[in-house]
């Protein structure tokens, strides 16, 4: 079951770049698991570590500074794409991420971080570059059930539209992640129905 | 925009509306899936979860499974060493065994990649619906199927209930019309769309191929340009099945006979796009404008012809700009160079893409003769017990051996590294597979993609060279 999500109000991780595969939201190797928790540690790994080693963090990067913190992750256009792989959605849920934003998505991504109860916030190109100039205090306000991104920057910003966007998600998928509800369950209940189709179209 | 009865409609259309249960009103629709492929990466955590729910698998017989993306391809009778391998393969067995799916797992004569034994079985077929937790399922497609990747939660929503929650995506056609010059293959075609389009110019979008000169290729070549649909973000990848299609899958192990077969064919043969039917995008290439491909950055839509010189910020395709200085950094290359010549350390013929028994028989038959060059290491690994049984046959596997090639067994590989088969940090590798992204070949590893042939040359030459030259 996802976790609920209604509001997030938080700082944000700056990560400027385009084209993040999962791949590099977790490497291959760290896939052998079998369960779905721990994926965390192991987020970015090649970014965050020289040669693989947790006792030499790669200082420049955004995870490994101090101050750079919170629940939203902010990246560059056509994030998440390549490899299925959910543990991509799980190892940001598990580092503590409840919010990607980002000017594009893969679809793959995007249907999986639904499914996990992270929400992929897209954006227009110049509303992430305005998030990308803002500094490290400034906290970001997801707001689900109006569909808005707010820039809380410390301005009186309730009358600026500028600092607010809407952003886009399917009517379906906002009940379930406003709610926790999971696909999984919504077609279970089908499952009659289901039994029908099969019948009426007498197999492959 | 959905179409009324006895409107044009597309491949895609013709094969999604046949598969919609119901459409949730504002929402996705319900889409029933036909065949189910499994693997040990990207299905434990699906099992534990229909477990924890206390609930079987809905329908076994639509499910098939593999070992591929984690298992050694070296001495595959021995238990696998790495013991997270070791129990993820082993959780795959047990979970099969349990829920009655069929396994084609290590040491069984059909065990390969996924995509490779889907369709050399004749599971594959036209008109049907097909997922995977793995993103290459757009191979699938080069049959007249819906074939897409899924993740981890939805392979549980299949398992469970046969059905996923789908929306419908918008609609490219890329055509490309004209013949294919000497050397160059279908993967030129796919890389050279790539660095047309880019990485993420299909993203949103059901992507059929169509034009003569993807009519003129074989399956096995149209399943390496599907196979890289997902490379330009499309959600699958498509072509109409024709006499070439029907002709590969007549006579396979699961593939239909007798009176079935007739009117499977039959109804096979109305799987194409109405001449007026209407795309949202199009994209019109000529096939005599492609060069043997290759690419010089970190991600599919970074290719280049062999002879051109990697693109100065200026050159280079609007979606890589910001990316550009890192991509060859990490790379170890430069501006407005020439990608000839580079020196290349590691040669992997393989993958999803290109390890099929043509890829094997092009490569062999430019090798034959031939030795590798001194500072290349050569890997060959065949798709399935299946090609490779084919390659001993033909005798592929002494041509290698004579070249100083190694023949190995089926699997990923070193396509995604997550066996023991990887590049080491800041090699060169000329890769047939599908991602170049940094790491996917081991930590710090520098991928080229290529085509077969393409890769052949460099582990003759040691360097990039235009396989034209030397036909």
């Amino acid at each position: 079951m996802p976790l609920p999500l209604q509001k997030i109000k938080s700082r944000f991780v700056p990560l400027n770049i385009e084209n993040i595969d999962t791949d590099q939201i977790i490497p291959a190797r760290f896939l052998k698991a079998t369960t779905r928790e721990g994926f965390g540690k192991n987020l970015f790994r090649d970014w965050r570590y020289i040669n693989d080693d947790e006792n030499q963090p790669r200082s420049e990067f955004v995870l490994n500074q101090p101050v750079f913190s919170g629940e939203i992750l902010v990246a560059g256009k056509n994030f998440g794409c390549g490899s299925s792989r959910e543990h991509a959605a799980w190892s940001l849920l598990d580092y503590g991420f409840r919010v990607v934003v980002s000017s594009f998505f893969a679809d793959i991504f995007r249907n999986n971080a639904l499914n996990n109860g992270v929400l992929p916030v897209q954006v227009t190109e110049a509303f992430l570059e305005k998030i990308f100039a803002q500094g490290p205090e400034t906290e970001l306000l997801v707001d689900l059930e109006n569909q808005s991104i707010r820039i809380l920057n410390g301005e009186d910003t309730s009358g600026k539209e500028e600092n607010t966007e809407t952003f886009d998600i399917n009517p379906y998928k906002k009940t379930c992640l406003l709610n926790g509800y999971d696909d999984i369950d919504y077609l279970l209940s089908l499952k009659p129905e289901i039994e029908i189709f099969e019948k009426q179209r007498g197999g492959n | 925009m959905d179409k009324q009865p006895g409107m044009q409609k597309t491949l895609f259309e013709k094969i999604w509306d046949k598969h919609v249960v119901k459409t949730i009103e504002d929402g996705p629709s319900v889409f029933y899936i036909d065949k189910h492929f499994i693997h040990e990466v990207t299905s434990p955590q699906a099992f534990a979860g229909l477990k924890k729910r206390g609930i079987p698998v809905f329908r076994p017989a639509q499910v098939v499974a593999t070992a591929d993306h984690n298992v050694p391809t070296l001495n595959q009778h021995l238990p696998i060493r790495e013991e997270m391998s070791r129990k993820q393969v082993d959780a795959l067995i047990s979970n099969c065994a349990e829920q009655g799916i069929e396994l084609y797992g290590l040491g069984h004569p059909f065990q390969g990649i996924v995509h490779v034994i889907g369709p050399e079985l004749g599971i594959t077929q036209p008109g049907m619906t097909i997922v995977c937790g793995d993103s290459h399922t757009s191979t699938h497609g080069a049959f007249g199927s819906i074939a897409f990747g899924i993740g981890t939660s939805e392979v549980e929503m299949v398992l469970a209930t046969q059905c996923l929650l789908q929306s419908k995506p918008k609609l490219m056609r890329i055509t490309v019309d004209g013949t294919l010059q000497k050397g160059v293959v279908s993967k030129d075609i796919v890389l050279y769309i790539l660095s047309k389009i880019s990485a993420s110019g299909a993203t949103g979008y059901a992507v059929e191929f169509a034009g003569s000169a993807i009519r003129s290729l074989s399956m096995e070549a149209r399943m390496t340009i599907c196979n890289m649909s997902i490379e330009m973000g499309g959600r699958c990848g498509l072509i109409a099945p024709d006499s070439t299609t029907f002709e590969y899958i007549k006579g396979r192990k699961f593939a239909p006979a007798g009176v079935i077969w007739d009117q499977k064919k039959t109804e096979w043969e109305q799987l194409f796009t109405d001449p007026d039917a209407i795309f949202d995008k199009e994209y019109h290439f000529i096939a005599e404008d492609i060069q043997p491909m290759i690419t010089y950055g970190t991600n599919p839509g970074m290719g280049i012809g062999v002879n051109e010189f990697i693109p100065t910020q200026d050159q280079v395709h609007a979606s890589d700009k910001s990316g550009l200085t890192k991509s060859l950094t990490y790379m170890g290359l430069k501006e407005g160079a020439p990608i000839k010549g580079q020196s290349i350390d590691y040669v992997f013929i393989g993958s999803c893409t290109n390890s099929r028994i043509e890829d094997l028989r092009m490569v062999a038959s430019f090798v034959k003769g031939r030795k590798k060059a001194e500072n290349v290491e050569v890997w060959v690994v065949p798709g399935s017990k299946q090609v490779e049984a084919q390659a001993i046959k033909e005798g592929i596997d002494k041509i290698f051996e004579a070249a100083g090639f190694q023949l190995r067994q089926p699997g990923c590989s070193a396509c995604l590294g997550m066996n023991e088969d990887k590049i080491p940090a800041g090699k060169y590798c000329i890769s047939t597979s599908n991602r170049n992204f940094e790491g996917r070949q081991g930590a710090g590893a520098r991928t080229l993609l290529a085509s077969p042939l393409t890769a052949a040359a460099a582990a003759i030459t040691g360097k990039v060279s235009d396989i034209r030259e030397l036909l």
